[in-house]
């Protein structure tokens, strides 16, 4: 069977989370949540090292965690201090508290790394599943509310008179970034979930005329940058998951610069 | 037909008492214009008219489904959101391409529909957050200092359309504005706004009423002081030179 194949599991894995990764990474860029998608993916140490504590499923202590981690944000945001300072805090002593947590329990030194960096080559067929799934329930929930996000994330009073909460609305993306986090642990580790969300998204605004298309190329991005870096760490016998960002990292310097190359190209008629 | 009830509505913001017993209903068909100073509480009562504040005490009742159509104050559309005007007018709800077309025409916005809304003017912006409102044919138009950006004959056409807009569609209009002389022609109601409501009625009877001279004449008096303080600035230089 061709999921035999650890490289086609570990490819599959990949584009799962880049799909899911793609309008969740777009709301995280439009909302000028980047900070916060990295306190809710740090937070994912701890809820690693919990679960090992607990000897509980790691996938379930992760989601806990994540979730905890967004909702302590999104409810301490506004009162005294600023959202990045907050963000910077927490963000950093979740990582902290769970490296610290995680050396308390003996014999998981050696799998540290693959929780911080990924370990895509490792994915089995139940991860796959578990990918898959947390994928579609990512996408599913993004399409049933797009539209209300989308207002939402436009302007809250706007919102409000159209008849939708935008406190639910953050409420499910809060929900959506713990699930990300959670089957994307395996793809690229704690340390670099965040760059999965960001870098796709930022790489498709400059060809983006509307949000669903800069989804969609996100999705593009993401997908391309996650297989094609699988194939480069096999060739290169290079770390996965950071071959994978980094190869997301060029395509974003390339699409930089085509978009200034294209804004240039627009100005020069009319000079 | 009533289309909004306001009770004994107090706001507080971070504990600080904006509004106080604020009665207010609206009828359908009538315009209504609240005036008042700078932090008198206007964007705080549409605030809470639209569900976006939540009151302290008393209460506002809309008619059933009653449909609102808002125009912010401002709206600051962050540069990494790619949004063209025809997608910004189907949010929340796709609207046909035709309907748009139509509802930019009117407003005086036509051939937009393709722009970025980021590139737009000021005043074409305001143009197509009025388009936008009127799309979904609200029972109830809510603006917020909506002839911001305008230039006077944008201001004109803008009135123009909204009389139009309330004959077609019969709906109620709630708005906040500067312009006192333009208001004063426009407005079927007035109510000066001054933290609790100081007085309300045909802008006839407002006008003339002592509250109101008490809050705008010295107004008039502050902005003519300004002036002569501009005027005497602009004339030193000329001065010095001769």
């Amino acid at each position: 069977m061709i999921l035999d194949d650890f490289l086609v599991r570990a490819a599959l894995a990949g584009i799962g989370v880049a799909l899911a990764a793609a309008p969740l990474g777009c709301f995280v860029v439009w909302r000028r949540m980047a900070y916060f998608g990295d306190a809710t993916a740090h937070a994912a140490v701890l809820g690693v090292a919990l679960s090992l504590v607990l000897s509980t499923s790691i996938l379930a202590g992760v989601l806990v965690t994540s979730l905890v981690m967004a909702t302590i944000v999104s409810s301490l945001s506004g009162r005294g201090y600023a959202m990045d300072t907050l963000l910077g805090v927490m963000a950093h002593s979740a990582l902290a508290f769970g490296l610290v947590a995680v050396s308390f329990v003996s014999g998981v030194r050696i799998d540290l790394m693959a929780y911080l960096f990924g370990d895509i080559l490792a994915v089995g067929k139940p991860d796959l599943a578990i990918i898959w799934a947390g994928a579609a329930l990512v996408l599913g929930l993004m399409g049933w509310r797009w539209s209300n996000l989308l207002t939402a994330t436009l302007n809250t009073d706007l919102a409000y008179a159209s008849g939708i909460d935008p406190k639910r609305e953050q409420l499910i993306l809060t929900l959506s970034l713990a699930v990300v986090v959670a089957v994307a642990l395996k793809v690229v580790g704690v340390l670099l979930i965040a760059a999965l969300l960001i870098i796709p998204a930022a790489t498709a605004r400059p060809f983006s005329r509307t949000p669903e298309t800069m989804t969609l190329l996100a999705a593009a991005f993401g997908a391309s940058a996650t297989t094609g870096g699988l194939q480069a760490a096999f060739w290169l016998d290079t770390p996965t998951g950071p071959t994978i960002v980094s190869l997301a990292a060029i395509l974003f310097a390339l699409s930089s610069l085509a978009g200034r190359v294209k804004a240039r190209a627009m100005k020069a008629p009319g000079q | 037909m009533t289309l909004l009830t306001i009770e004994h509505l107090d706001v507080d913001i971070d504990g600080r008492p904006i509004l106080d017993n604020i009665q207010l209903t609206i009828e359908r068909g009538e315009i209504v214009t609240i005036v008042g100073p700078n932090g008198s509480g206007k964007t705080t009562l549409l605030r809470a008219i639209i569900g976006s504040l939540t009151p302290s005490r008393g209460r506002i009742a809309r008619s059933s489904e009653l449909v609102l159509g808002y125009v912010p104050q401002r709206l600051h559309l962050d540069p990494t959101l790619p949004m063209t005007v025809s997608r910004f007018m189907g949010l929340p709800r796709r609207q046909h391409a035709e309907r748009i077309d139509q509802a930019l025409e009117r407003a005086g916005a036509a051939g937009l529909s393709q722009q970025q809304m980021n590139s737009l003017s000021g005043g074409q912006f305001q143009r197509i957050l009025l388009a936008r409102a009127l799309l979904e044919s609200p029972d109830l138009l809510i603006l917020d200092e909506a002839t911001q950006g305008l230039d006077q004959r944008g201001v004109a056409d803008f009135y123009r359309q909204l009389e139009s807009v309330r004959r077609e569609l019969g709906c109620g209009v709630l708005m906040v504005s500067h312009e006192l002389h333009v208001v004063m022609r426009a407005s079927d109601r007035v109510v000066c706004l001054n933290g609790a409501i100081c007085c309300e009625g045909t802008p006839e009877r407002v006008a003339s009423s002592p509250a109101y001279r008490a809050m705008f004449g010295h107004d008039t008096q502050d902005a003519f002081a300004l002036y002569r303080h501009d005027h005497s600035h602009q004339q030193a230089p000329a001065e010095l030179a001769s």
